[in-house]
Parts: C-alpha cells; structure tokens; sequence
C-alpha cells in the first residue's frame, strides 16, 4: 500500500516536471507540426542510407546556396557510405584558401577531405546582403536548435501556403504557418523535380523534404547509431546487473527480514 | 547478534604495519564494519549514496572535458561541438555531465523531501542538515557556471540575466557584478572565470560532503520512525546490508540515467543552446535549467511595485527596489532551510506520527511543483497569481505552519523501539526476526 502510494507520487512528480520542460521550451506562436515517422527514430532507429544520401544531393543541389555546414567535414560522409574516391571529388569541387606560399601570398587549393562543408557566404554581411537583410543560419545543429527538429523543418519545407486575405506578407517574405510569426525570408526552397536523384526516386516535395531532414540529422547527431547501439547494450548489462544484485541483497538481508 | 566484527584483513600484517603508522585501515573498519545503521532504512536513504556516486561521475566526466573544451568565446561553442563529433567517445562523456547535473539535482532534491518527511534536520542532525543546504548551494553555483561553458544562447542570456540580479544588491551590488563579469558586461573574461570556478567548486563540495559525512557518523542515521537506536537489536552493520542496498539502488538508478544518456540526451536540455551565443540576439524566453525553476519562480513573484509601496509605507527611509526584493525572496527560500530545525520544535521526527504534518508535507511538495511549472512559464496573465500564491505558501510553510503544528499536533504515540514497532503488542515480523540469534550463512 505504502510502496504503492509512493510509486505514484514518483509518477506524478516525473509527468508534473516533464510537463514544466516541455512548456519551458514552448515556442512562439507557430502551428505544432505533425508527427512523422523516422528511420532513425525510436529506440533502435538508424539512418536510412539511402535517404542520406539522396538528402545530400538536396542540400548540395538547393540549400547550400544559401546556408553552411559548418561543423561536417566533407571526410565524415564516408561514415554515410560514400567512398574515398567520391568524397575526395566533392570536397574538391570547392576552392579554399591555402597556406601561405613561399612568396607569402595565400592562394586557393581545391578542398579535401579533411575540410570542412564550405559555407557559401563569406561572413554574416555578406550573406545577409545575399537574402534581403535575412540571414540564413548555418545548418550543421539545426535539428537539434529547434524544438522536436525533424518533424519542425519537414513541416517547415513542405508549409508554405498562401496567406489568408488579412494577412499582409510584406516583399521578400513568405507565408509559412510552421515558423514563429508566420513570415519567413526564406523563399520556398523545393520544388517538383528540383533535383535529379541519381537513384532515380522521383523528386516530389515531399520526397526532398523527407530526404533532407534525415541528412541534417545526421549532420547534428552524427553519433545516433552508435548511441543507440551502446545504450541498448549498457542497459541490457545494467539489468542483468541490477538484477544479480537484487539477488544478493535478498541472501544477504535474509536474516534481518 | 548482527556482527560488529572488525574484518578479518585487519589481521594482515601489511595492513598493521601501515595502520600502526597511519590509522586508515581501522578508520574504515570503523565507519563499515563497525558502524551501526539502523535496520529498519527504507529505500528513500538510498540516495544518499547515490548523490556521493553521481558527483565523482561529474568530477571524472568534467576533468575529462576539461581536457578537449576551449574557454574562451570565439571557440568554446565549436570545442564543446568537436568534443561531440571528433573526440573518441566524447558524445558519451559530454552527454554523461551534462545529463548527470539534472540527476544530481533530481537525486539531491528526493534526499532533501526525504529529510523533510522524516525529521532527519532535526536535532541532534542540525549542522547535518544545514551542511546539506551548503552543498545545495554550492551545487546550484557549480550547475549554472557549467551551463556557461558551452556558450550556446541559453548559456550567454541565462548569464546576463542572473549576473545582473547581483546588481540589486545595495551599495556594493554594481560592483560585484563588475566582478563576476570581469569587464562591462558577459564576455571573455566572464568565460574565463566561470570555467576556473567551475573546475574548482567540485572540489569545495566533495570537502563539503566530507564533513557532512563526518556529521552523519556521530549519531548515525535517521531511520523512517524517526525514534533513536536503543541498543544492538535495532542496528545492523553497514557492511555488507547497506552496501549491497546501495549498489542496487545504483543499479536501477544507472538504468534510468542511461535511457536519458543514450535515448534522449536533449530532452533535459532547451535547444537555444545549440545555437552559438549572440550577444545581439535575445531569446523569446530565457529559461533556466528545471532544476532552477522553483526558485525562478520565486525570484518572479516579487510585484513590482508592491515591496517597494510597503516598504516606504512602513519602513519610511529604506527602499527596497522589486529587483532587490525579489533576489531577497529567492535567497530567502534557501535561508529558510538553514533555521529549519529551530522553526520545527516538534519533538516528533518521522511523519508516520504527525498526522498533519503529513499533509502539510505533500501540500508543500505540490508546492514546489507548481512553483516549477510556473518558473517555465512567461511571467504573464494566470500564472503571475499562481506564482505569487505559490511564493507566499512556500514561506508560509515554514515561517507560520511548522512553527504552529510544533505547538497544537496531537502526534501519535511513539513506538517503544525500532525493533518494536507496535507498542504495546508483541509480534511483527520485526521483532520476531530480532529475537531469533542473527548468524549470517
Ligand atoms: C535562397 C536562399 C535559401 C535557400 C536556397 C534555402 N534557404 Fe533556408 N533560409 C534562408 C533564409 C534567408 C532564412 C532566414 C529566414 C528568416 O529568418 O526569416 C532561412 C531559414 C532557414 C531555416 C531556419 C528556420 C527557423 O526556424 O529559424 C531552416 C531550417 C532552413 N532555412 C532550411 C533550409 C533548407 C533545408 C534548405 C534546402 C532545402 C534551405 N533552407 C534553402 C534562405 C535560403
Ligand atoms: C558538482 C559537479 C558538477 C556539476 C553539477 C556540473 C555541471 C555542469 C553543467 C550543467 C554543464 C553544462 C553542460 C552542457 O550544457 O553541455 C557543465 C559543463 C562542463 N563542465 Fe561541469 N559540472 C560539475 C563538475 C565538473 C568538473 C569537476 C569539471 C572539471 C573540470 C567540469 C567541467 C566541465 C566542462 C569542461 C564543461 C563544458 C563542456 C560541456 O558543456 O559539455 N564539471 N557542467
């Protein structure tokens, strides 16, 4: 009866707090986006290769003309699955400075593995003097910088509407009901057949969305197999272990009880 | 009855050697083998232990960091990043400390309501009692210097704004803050610093805990009725009953930390500090951490004008600005914890025997919840009144129920000893089990 009463109120304080966390990062005003179920979602969820890659080819193709990735190396896509020769390829389609030469002078060598995803502005100026005044951010955490990410930016990509009548959508901004404040600078950034998947998938919209949401994960929890990996093992370890020791508390109490 | 032998290692000539010169071998025989627990500690003493676990898990996981983290503002947030993708096994690491704060706090918040439950503050564990409050403290100022340091948004605004609640104190209270930040304002050298003290706070608080460990060997611990040990028949060795009662708790307790570590390492945390810190851009809400909330709340509740009103009303000269007022009642609500064991003279410790207090002790644990929910909220519309409401329970909790239910409870009648509960009737599996010789197989 005791033990009961107690397990309830532990039940009780956990939703109680859990409900204050999650009201604590409650955001804006902004329409709560629907559920979507993920490869890489529940307790043994990966990364569904496929979908990463051809998310790749929607980042490289639309979104990086506009925002970074700072913290990628263009190395880390070989844990996606693409080889070192495909890597060393895309990482030298870009040019970045070198080190000084014997002259001192700082010329561009074409990028390698171990780089970083080249951002495509140079600085904050330039790339707010690129997108209106807006600044598009760097895209490398962006899953984890919003509330619930992945379901916000699939929601996001595939939100845009028309604005009802008493709206007013001043130039350069754009209707989406899934951002704070309901306008957005951001231009809608998909289209139908915006890219060309080299696995052939039809591009739809909604295709791209998906396919760029499972990327950007990656991108901000790279180590989400693993994770998920190891915990599963630490956990089945602890329970044996928890309960091996419940065994022997119960010997060792044996004649106090 | 239960053995209070020393262990047989002591015998070890080794042993005797280095103990005839440095006592330690007999110093631990003494607080394990020899030292008499209660018998009747349920579970709730269990986080004790566990609370000691979880701050050498911080010290080992922070020294850890440490190694990798830069601290300073143009590469702490991009340090805390390569620690998460390049460093082996540093996603682990990082997410071990940063979720293992929130279970410090949530472990060292259960031991605390169970020290309320039971009377454990009451006399003679008064300096125990208050020697906690000072880990709490010092906890909190470790917490939000840690939450600095990886220099996301949440990290940078939470700063500025509990930094500055320094500057309401009288006099000298701008140039504290001058202190704190090093310079004008939150920036590098207010980085700086907040890693060295948060290198070094740790460390006060495991000599902390050390003394509060000395306390709790004098007299032993509280136990669930709350009445003292009166002989052997009521103790058992706190090796080995204890220590295997622990390491279980350790185990479910390791559990539950895992499912966080490995399945939602973020779910504790506000995704603003996944964005790098812009001194140029606020936050639509800064939120501290959960575990700040309550006393968020407090600091919230404060009207603006009320205090001030009142006390040029009352006290004429001395004006106490909102702001003041404010950081006086979130203060307050710690200092109140430390005179506890003179607002409660009840005589009565465990709850089990103070039918009232009983219920005044989940009213206030509801409380603090609600005190919680509201610190999460914007400080606007409904929960302005539920905050202030909340405030003015808390306090009065302590400042006008304690010291009336110590005069007008009728508690119940005190069971004779631990290991006879039922006064007056015999029987009781306990006490059956105390009569029967304890040998252990
Ligand atoms: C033409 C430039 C451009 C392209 C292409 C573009 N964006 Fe954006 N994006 C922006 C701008 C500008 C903003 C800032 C919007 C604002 O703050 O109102 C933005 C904002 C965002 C945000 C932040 C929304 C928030 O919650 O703050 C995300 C996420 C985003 N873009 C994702 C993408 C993705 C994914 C793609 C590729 C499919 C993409 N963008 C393509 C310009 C672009
Ligand atoms: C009382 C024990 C401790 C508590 C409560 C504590 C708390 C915290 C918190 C809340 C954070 C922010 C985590 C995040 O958001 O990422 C943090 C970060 C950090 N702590 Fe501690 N800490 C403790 C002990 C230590 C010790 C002993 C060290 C050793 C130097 C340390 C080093 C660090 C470092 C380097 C960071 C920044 C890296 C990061 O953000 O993950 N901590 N700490």
């Amino acid at each position: 009866m005791n033990k009961i009463r107690t397990a309830l109120v532990a039940g009780v304080f956990a939703a109680t707090a859990s409900l204050g966390f999650s009201s604590a990062n409650a955001a804006g005003d902004a329409v709560h986006p629907p559920e979507h179920h993920w490869s890489f979602s529940g307790l043994f969820g990966t990364y569904d290769r496929a979908a990463l890659r051809r998310g790749f080819e929607v980042y490289k193709g639309v979104c990086a003309g506009c925002h970074g990735l700072r913290l990628v190396a263009y190395r880390n896509l070989m844990d996606i699955g693409f080889t070192e020769d495909e890597v060393k390829a895309i990482a030298a389609e870009v040019d970045v400075p070198a080190e000084p030469n014997e002259d001192g002078e700082i010329e561009d060598r074409p990028g390698i593995p171990a780089d970083k995803f080249k951002s495509p502005f140079a600085n904050e100026n330039a790339a707010r003097a690129g997108n209106n005044g807006a600044l598009p951010p760097d895209l490398s955490l962006i899953i984890k910088a919003r509330h619930n990410g992945a379901n916000y930016l699939n929601a996001l990509l595939t939100g845009y509407k028309d604005a009802p009548v008493d709206k007013k959508v001043p130039d350069g901004m754009y209707y989406n009901t899934y951002f704070p404040g309901q306008l957005i600078a951001m231009a809608p950034p998909l289209s139908d057949e915006g890219v060309d998947y080299a696995d052939k998938t039809k591009a739809t919209v909604k295709q791209q969305a998906e396919d760029v949401v499972t990327f950007l994960t990656w991108a901000a929890q790279p180590e989400l197999e693993e994770r998920k990996r190891t915990g599963i093992k630490v956990i089945l370890f602890l329970l044996l272990l928890t309960g091996l020791l419940y065994v022997v508390k119960r010997r060792i109490w044996a004649d106090v009880h | 009855m239960a053995q209070f032998q020393k262990p047989g290692w002591l015998e070890n000539g080794l042993v005797r050697w280095v103990d005839h010169r440095l006592p330690i071998f007999t110093f631990v025989s003494h607080e394990l083998y020899e030292y008499p627990t209660p018998r009747n500690l349920n579970y709730w003493w269990n986080f004790g232990s566990l609370a000691g676990i979880i701050l050498v898990i911080m010290i080992v996981t922070g020294i850890t960091l440490a190694m990798h983290y830069t601290p300073h503002t143009a590469m702490a947030f991009d340090s805390v990043e390569r620690i998460m993708r390049d460093v082996n096994y540093g996603w682990l690491i990082r997410y071990i400390h940063m979720n293992g704060a929130s279970m410090f706090f949530i472990i060292v918040y259960i031991h605390m309501f169970r020290g309320l439950y039971f009377g454990s503050y009451k006399a003679p564990r008064e300096i125990l009692w208050m020697l906690g409050v000072v880990i709490l403290l010092l906890m909190m100022a470790t917490a939000f210097m840690g939450y600095v340091l990886p220099w996301g948004q949440m990290s940078f605004w939470g700063a500025t704004v509990i930094t500055n609640l320094f500057s309401a104190i009288p006099l000298v209270g701008d140039y504290i803050v001058t202190l704190l930040w090093g310079g004008f304002a939150v920036d590098n050298p207010t980085l700086a610093r907040f890693f060295s003290l948060h290198y070094l706070m740790p460390f006060v608080i495991v000599g902390v805990v050390v003394m509060h460990i000395w306390a709790l060997h004098v007299h032993g611990s509280n136990n669930p009725i709350g009445i003292d040990t009166k002989g052997e028949q009521d103790v058992i060795p706190f090796h080995p009953y204890y220590t295997v009662k622990d390491m279980f708790g350790l185990g479910v307790f390791l559990v539950f930390f895992s499912l966080f570590i490995f399945f939602a390492p973020d779910y504790l945390g506000h995704p603003d500090n996944y964005i790098e810190a812009n001194p140029l851009s606020t936050p639509a809400h800064i939120v501290p951490e959960w575990y700040f909330l309550p006393f968020y709340a407090i600091l919230r509740a404060v009207p603006a004008n009320f205090i001030g009103e009142w006390s040029t009303a009352w006290m004429g000269f001395i004006l106490i600005e909102a702001k003041l007022a404010g950081v006086l009642a979130m203060f307050g609500s710690i200092a109140v914890l430390f005179v506890l064991p003179w607002l409660d003279r009840s005589p009565v410790r465990s709850s089990r025997f103070r039918p009232m207090y009983k219920w005044f002790f989940w009213i206030f644990l509801i409380d603090c919840l609600v005190l919680g929910y509201v610190g999460a909220k914007p400080a606007e519309g409904v929960y302005i009144a539920i905050g202030r409401i909340a405030t003015i329970w808390y306090f009065a909790h302590f400042l006008v129920i304690i010291p009336l239910l110590a005069k007008f409870e009728k508690t119940k009648d005190l069971p004779k000893s631990i290991s006879e509960p039922v006064l007056g009737g015999g029987g009781g599996s306990a006490s059956a089990a105390a009569s029967k010789p304890m040998e252990k197989a």
